[in-house]
């Protein structure tokens, strides 16, 4: 069956939803949504330690979606579709989960999966060692990206990233992303 | 040397650079998308300051948090300082933090693994 958006999105509308936001993903656009965040009540009781947790998580998926996303599909009938990208942040029991999804072209998906596996794998002190051993190197990408945000992630929250790549047509996939906070 | 001073914005720190007072000080959050854009005049201006007529130069960093592409910046302004260390100058970080902030903590430990000057971490109370 085709991938079908609206179903996705509905289900990542599981519990308390903080935000959820579908459209354009630019640098307004992320200001905007953490400070919506930060008025949010559900983290402004939270222990200091958590809510900054949850903000620099927050923006480093925003970024991940603003450097990353690919073209969606022209078939696809969206109100925004530059740099079309969702992000969702929710209270799910005990934990926050950032979920986000985006379209990429094809030809990314053995990358993205080879880096979250590899991030997946790792212990905590070997994702330190690789996260120092990037940040020392000075790269940037084109679009400014310093190729520590997956570890970055996964070094805050202290947990895996779910991933799964969706086939939406030969030459669209979507990657959806859920990112847990406790 | 000309003192760089902006003001605080929703995505990038307070900054002063002072070259009269050997004051170099980066509060808040730094989190904007293009962080070369933002800290490249930092850089430069840490290129030329060479410490004269100083006994030492104070950095205070106090951020509230930070991402990733910041902190590749923030390290090269470190390198920085390094050098003019490692000429015979006197510099001390400061790296401010709050109580129970872990993650702002491993960060400062990060730094201190890779810079080899002074690094003083300081707790604050929440």
């Amino acid at each position: 069956m085709a991938f079908d958006l609206k179903e996705w999105y509905n289900e990542k509308l599981e519990g308390e939803v903080v935000l959820n936001f579908n459209g354009s993903i630019t640098p307004d656009l992320i200001t905007e949504a953490l400070g919506t965040i930060e008025k949010s009540l559900n983290l402004k009781n939270e222990k200091n330690k958590i809510r900054k947790k949850v903000y620099n998580v927050f923006v480093e998926c925003l970024q991940n979606l603003y450097h990353h996303v690919d073209k969606p599909p022209a078939d696809l009938d969206l109100v925004q579709n530059h740099n079309f990208g969702v992000i969702i942040l929710s209270k799910d029991g005990s934990f926050y989960r950032i979920s986000t999804g985006n379209f990429v072209d094809k030809s990314k998906i053995s990358v993205i999966k080879d880096r979250i596996d590899q991030v997946n794998s790792l212990t905590d002190k070997e994702i330190r060692m690789l996260y120092l051993d990037i940040m020392s190197n000075g790269e940037f990408s084109d679009k400014g990206g310093g190729g520590l945000g997956m570890l970055d992630i996964v070094r805050k929250t202290g947990n895996k990233l779910e991933y799964y790549f969706y086939k939406y047509n030969d030459s669209h996939i979507f990657f959806s992303l859920d990112v847990y906070i406790s | 040397m000309e003192t760089i001073v902006r003001e605080g914005t929703p995505k990038t720190p307070y900054v002063r650079f002072d070259g009269e007072k050997g004051v170099i000080e980066i509060k808040g959050r730094s989190i904007p998308e293009n962080s070369i854009e933002f800290y490249k005049p930092l850089i430069d201006w840490l290129e030329e300051y060479d410490g004269a007529g100083k006994d030492e130069t104070a950095v205070n960093v106090q951020l509230e948090y930070f991402n990733t592409s910041s902190s590749k910046c923030i390290l090269d302004i470190f390198k920085k300082l390094e050098l003019l260390f490692k000429k015979g100058h006197k510099v001390e970080v400061n790296w401010y933090y709050e109580e129970d902030d872990e993650d702002m903590f491993e960060a400062g430990e990060d730094y201190q693994s890779i810079i080899n000057i002074p690094f003083k971490m300081i707790e604050m109370e929440e």
